[in-house]
């Protein structure tokens, strides 16, 4: 899914280039370690739940012992060394999940309400905005939901199921199939 | 639908997003063990109409195991609580005993 692709519904919904992807796993011993990789990216540690972006790279809070690092697929090599050398002596990984999974972005004046057609999130704007990241069920297949600055969304799912999930969000992007969840009906 | 609350990522989680665990609280036997205890840890559970101790994992979220104090009768939830202990928390009891007064599972409630 190297090429970019884009289908434009009630929201635009483009298949996005790959980027590099940095899994970071490590207990409370490793924070400091783990730390490094804020650093290098010149973003905070996001808390739970939470996504901390600048331009192309940031780092997303997975779970309470795993932070997704986002960032161009050339420094990669480069982040992994650095990560590795503040990790050594702990109990805990950074491992090159480039090829793991597939991005899409979801824009638009409906793209709130494309997702929210798809997974069982609170997405009103009040509940769900920037700074926000949410793994979650997409149909049927397991997904991460952040919101991007310019107010599109970024999901990422598993490689394997990328096409499904493509699918999905160009069928709940159908033309004419709003629901105007969270905005009104013209006329 | 049941939700409950994911004590590890704070998360009001809907059922779909849960995967269920089976009961909660078991003790394990193992080799050396008699057949009784054995065969009661592989094969005996509650299967109650009403209070109700789980575990479950917030499989599509942040992937962790909880503890959940629920009622199979009304699926009301009574309160969810780390997996990292053997036996439900004392508010926890509490809050059962408030709602559910005279409840009982396995070992637990009222005597």
């Amino acid at each position: 899914m190297a090429e970019t692709r884009e289908y434009k519904g009630i929201a635009l919904i483009r298949a996005e280039p790959p980027c590099g992807m940095i899994t970071l796993r490590g207990g409370p011993d490793a924070a400091k370690g783990l730390a490094t990789a804020g650093k290098r990216l010149g973003v905070k540690m996001p808390g739970p739940l939470g996504a901390e972006l600048k331009d192309d790279r940031g780092l997303l809070w997975m779970s309470p012992d795993e932070v997704l690092m986002l960032c161009p697929a050339e420094d990669v090599p480069d982040h992994l060394d650095a990560l590795r050398g503040a990790l050594k002596g702990h109990h805990a990984m950074a491992v090159d999940t480039s090829d793991m999974r597939v991005r899409f972005s979801v824009s638009g004046a409906h793209a709130r309400e494309v997702l929210a057609k798809l997974c069982p999130l609170d997405l009103a704007p009040d509940r769900f905005g920037p700074g926000h990241v949410r793994r979650t069920r997409l149909g049927q297949v397991a997904a991460a939901i952040w919101m991007r600055g310019d107010g599109a969304f970024e999901v990422i799912c598993f490689r394997s199921v990328g096409q499904y999930v493509l699918d999905l969000l160009q069928v709940a992007a159908a033309p004419g199939s709003e629901v105007h969840l969270f905005s009104q009906p013209v006329g | 639908m049941l939700t409950f609350r994911c004590p590890v990522c704070g998360v009001d989680a809907e059922e779909t997003e849960l995967s269920p665990g089976g009961e909660a609280h078991l003790k394990r036997y193992g080799p050396g063990s008699s057949d009784e205890d054995f065969s009661g840890y592989l094969f005996q559970r509650e299967n109650p109409r009403g209070v109700h101790f789980e575990r479950w994992r917030h499989a599509y979220g942040c992937g962790k195991w909880f503890h959940a104090a629920r009622c199979t009768q009304t699926l009301e939830v009574f309160g969810t609580y780390p997996a990292q202990t053997t036996e439900p928390p004392q508010e926890i009891l509490d809050t059962i005993t408030k709602k559910r007064p005279g409840w009982t599972w396995r070992e637990l409630g009222a005597k």
